[in-house]
């Protein structure tokens, strides 16, 4: 019984963990380096579901999160939404979106939906940055609210009646929370019909198809789940930042990482953009405090064009390799 | 200025920016439509060029056109590189074209952030001196201002497209590139190594970036993101223009230029970025194969 | 012999300029083993690929089983009972040999099962194909005759009613097309449709109960394999005289 449940309860494990965290009061820069790391592991995650299964490219990682964003603006502009609608909302109109770029390239070989992604997230940015309500190019301050509830309870209050004592501490168990039920729909997915037919995909499309595999349907379900997942990791990202302009949510760095992340891990089984995110997290998270910020965006392409070329399988491939 | 005198001078001008548009895209006609490497980092490395020419022409004074001819080779020799080793970790092993795909994105990255590390943020101009003034006609009762800038990139790139196109056309070299993407055997069976065309042609395809680069400063101030603002253009171009034909690149070219020239004039330049996405999407969805129908797209 | 299973009825498909098919009508009975021969690009493989539905047809109509295929997409046509082979085999290479059937398996012949029952079934085909102990290999290393033998067994697990086999024999020797030959006759004693594209000629002779063939993107010849072979359109089309 509990050999069949081992993975969800290890999930419960962590958030159970991500909730001591937020109660031990670390230093600020911890939670602010965790949540960025989970952000990862989430939207790594998400980009495999169709990437790593399906074997279908998505450079536009930065266009699915700034639409969550600023989806998210939107919704606390236009009246107040709770952070929990905000998260929905995001993840459904970035579904929509993912869905309406699949079904217009989908049909094409892979590399015009590959192009076609990479068009979109400087399109969006176009829109947004002529977009005043939600703050145009100059960007826009956010407020959280001081004292939010959840179905009556007090979640964040500073004099320690509520749940968490700031809002930072939170959305960083929210972003745990958000990143481990992404990795349990990748690992629902791989494991079920949709990732053996988005497999079958990625090998020979034609064959697939020809052995009575749906291939435009599985790919339009995977883009729209892979979509939404990455809408719903953009749209907690005002609330936790603050302030918001475009070239920081569509910033360039989210489609390369989304990209490096899984290819470096491994893109055949769930553990490897989880490994990936931790590890090139990480490295990052110490490489902006300790070297320039450059140098670390230029180690992050070196690593994945090294990847690419001669470990195709990433490092938990390798590890399964040594392992057999 | 009236509606017209707008519109008319935004037509001319679109016309001129089509004119570089087609320098920024016919490398990766090449490269792309006749040679199935989707070199996403093209707009990038000519960005790159652009910023060797911004240093030849700050250091030694050079005209800009000429440096873009001296560093032309220069670029032909990279995708001679670039191009082995992307024979040699994916065409060979026929390793999945996607893979291919996330080299180059990689390229693109590691590109623009050595620009980074190198020049900074800042906007980057070269002085020329056809930079900076117009040439003012009349049309009846129709000022027309054309910039000296644009006319010259038109002018260049005009003579560059139509060589390539004569080039690919007459020589025998051309019509084994176009053999390559055909029929692989038939050329071995020539006794033609498939891949030492490709090499070649990738090369050549490349190293128009060196010149459309200083194409590039020469109509626009450049900073190292801006290559990525090219992305849509050129594939909107390319894929407009049915894989591999120069011809229809060209054409390709000035619609989209008009397209972008127009929007610019009527709703502000900040929205044309959006231009060249809407019509490679408008493309992809209901005309991959191309204006003149040759592509495949499937 | 017993009723239509495949009606094709006009069919044209061109290609820009090119025309691949022109006006291609012919019949499959239910039951029958049946010969598809032409010389290199005389649309056989387009015929099949419009059959099968990776392409559809321009003008014409095909009519499978009662269904009207044009217009369906190629997975929908699998499941109303035509399943086919490709001529450069086509493994799903990341996927060990039981997990390559597994797949028309679970999405065409047993929707709905469980895995077990699914593993039942794909072990159950590689044991007739003599595959068995092969069950959990990789794809990347196995030989010619056993990539063709994987290639039949994969469209035999998606139980079709007609199987369309495209030069599964291309490159074998011998003894190794004598093999596939009698698996390809075991299946059709069991009630399949055969639809068999070759160049081997003494196979497709051999095999088949009736034969057309194609030349240029036109019916030229049909007829039982001792008419076809005397024809003089077949010989013109074959030596190009």
């Amino acid at each position: 019984m509990i050999g069949r449940y081992k993975f969800e309860i290890g999930c419960i494990l962590v958030l159970a963990l991500a909730f001591l965290a937020t109660q031990a009061e670390f230093n600020r820069f911890y939670y602010f380096a965790g949540f960025a790391i989970l952000q990862y592991v989430m939207i790594a995650t998400a980009w495999n579901i169709l990437g790593g299964y399906g074997g279908y490219i998505n450079f536009g990682t930065a266009g699915f999160l700034g639409v969550g964003s600023y989806v998210a603006i939107g919704l606390i502009e236009w009246g107040d939404a709770a952070i929990v609608w905000q998260v929905v909302a995001a993840a459904v109109v970035a579904g929509l979106l993912g869905l309406f770029i699949g079904y217009f390239t989908l049909r094409l070989k892979g590399v015009y939906f590959a192009i076609a992604t990479l068009a979109l997230a400087i399109v969006l940015e176009t829109i947004v940055n002529n977009w005043d309500f939600v703050g145009g190019a100059a960007g826009i301050s956010i407020l959280p609210p001081r004292k939010p509830e959840l179905l009556g309870i007090l979640i964040v209050d500073r004099k320690g009646d509520g749940i968490f004592s700031n809002s930072k501490e939170f959305l960083f168990f929210l972003m745990a929370a958000m990143a481990i039920f992404s990795v349990w729909v990748a690992r629902t997915v791989e494991r079920g019909k949709l990732g053996r037919g988005l497999n079958a995909i990625k090998d020979n499309e034609e064959a697939a198809e020809c052995m009575g595999v749906p291939t435009l349907r599985l790919k339009l379900i995977a883009t729209t789940l892979s979509g939404a997942l990455m809408g719903a990791a953009g749209g907690i990202f005002p609330s936790y930042m603050t302030f918001v302009d475009p070239p920081t949510a569509f910033n360039l760095e989210f489609a390369v990482n989304s990209l490096a992340m899984p290819m470096i891990g491994g893109t055949f089984t769930w553990l490897g953009p989880v490994v990936g995110a931790v590890l090139l997290g990480t490295v990052q998270q110490i490489a902006i405090v300790t070297i320039s910020s450059e140098l670390n965006l230029l180690i992050l392409g070196v690593l994945l064009v090294i990847f690419v070329t001669v470990a195709p399988h990433g490092i938990v491939g390798w590890f399964m390799k040594k392992n057999k | 200025m009236d509606f017209l005198e707008l519109l008319i001078n935004a037509l001319i001008a679109g016309v001129l920016l089509g004119g570089f548009f087609a320098a920024l895209s016919i490398g990766l006609s090449i490269c792309f439509g006749l040679l199935d490497t989707v070199n996403l980092a093209h707009p990038t490395l000519i960005v790159a060029a652009a910023f060797c020419t911004f240093l030849l022409n700050d250091v030694f004074g050079l005209d800009p056109i000429l440096a873009g001819v001296l560093i032309t080779p220069v670029f032909f020799v990279i995708g001679l590189v670039i191009y082995t080793a992307y024979y040699q970790f994916f065409e060979k092993n026929s390793a999945e074209a996607l893979r291919g795909l996330a080299f180059f994105f990689g390229l693109l990255f590691i590109t623009e952030v050595i620009l980074i590390m190198v020049f900074g943020v800042d906007h980057r101009l070269v002085n020329a001196a056809y930079i900076g003034k117009s040439m003012g006609m009349s049309l009846g009762t129709i000022d027309v201002s054309i910039p000296y800038r644009l006319l010259v990139a038109f002018a260049v790139a005009a003579i560059m497209t139509l060589g390539l196109q004569m080039f690919l056309d007459r020589s025998f070299f051309g019509r084994a590139t176009r053999a390559v993407h055909q029929d692989m055997m038939a050329l071995s069976l020539m006794g033609v190594d498939p891949v030492a065309i490709k090499r070649i042609a990738f090369a050549i395809g490349l190293g128009t970036c060196g010149l459309a680069g200083a194409l590039m400063i020469v109509v626009i101030p450049i900073e190292p993101a801006v290559g990525r603002l090219f992305i849509g253009n050129v594939f909107a171009i390319v894929v407009l223009g049915g894989l591999g034909s120069i011809s229809g690149t060209l054409i390709a070219a000035m619609i989209l230029g008009i397209a972008e020239s127009v929007v610019s004039t009527f709703f502000g330049p900040s929205w044309a970025p959006a231009v060249s996405f809407g019509i490679l999407l408008g493309v992809l969805a209901f005309r991959p194969t191309g204006l003149l129908g040759v592509g495949d797209t499937r | 012999m017993s009723e239509t299973l495949l009606e094709i009825n006009s069919v044209t498909k061109t290609f820009g300029g090119f025309t691949a098919l022109s006006n291609v009508s012919t019949e499959v009975l239910s039951g029958e083993r049946f010969g598809l021969i032409g010389p290199n690009g005389s649309g056989k493989t387009t015929l099949i690929n419009c059959i099968s539905g990776l392409l559809q047809n321009d003008g014409g109509k095909i009519i499978f089983d009662g269904h009207q295929l044009d217009g369906m997409p190629a997975y929908k046509r699998t499941a109303t009972g035509i399943t086919r082979t490709f001529q450069i085999p086509r493994p799903f290479h990341t996927m060990t040999i039981m997990d390559n059937l597994k797949i028309p398996v679970e999405f065409v012949s047993k929707p709905g099962a469980t895995q077990t029952e699914i593993a039942d079934e794909a072990m159950h085909i590689l044991e007739t194909m003599g595959m068995a102990e092969k069950a959990n290999q990789e794809t990347a290393g196995l030989t010619q005759i056993e990539l063709r033998k994987l290639e039949l067994a994969r469209a035999i697990a998606a139980k079709p009613k007609l199987l369309i086999s495209d030069e599964a024999m291309a490159g074998l020797t011998g003894t190794e097309v004598d093999e596939v030959l009698e698996i390809l006759i075991k299946f059709n004693e069991q009630g399949m449709t055969i639809i068999m594209i070759e160049h081997i000629m003494r196979a497709v002779m051999q095999f088949s109960h009736r034969v057309i063939c194609l030349d240029a993107g036109e019916l030229i010849a049909e007829g039982v394999p001792e008419e076809i072979v005397k024809d003089e359109g077949v010989e013109r089309a074959y030596l190009g005289v």
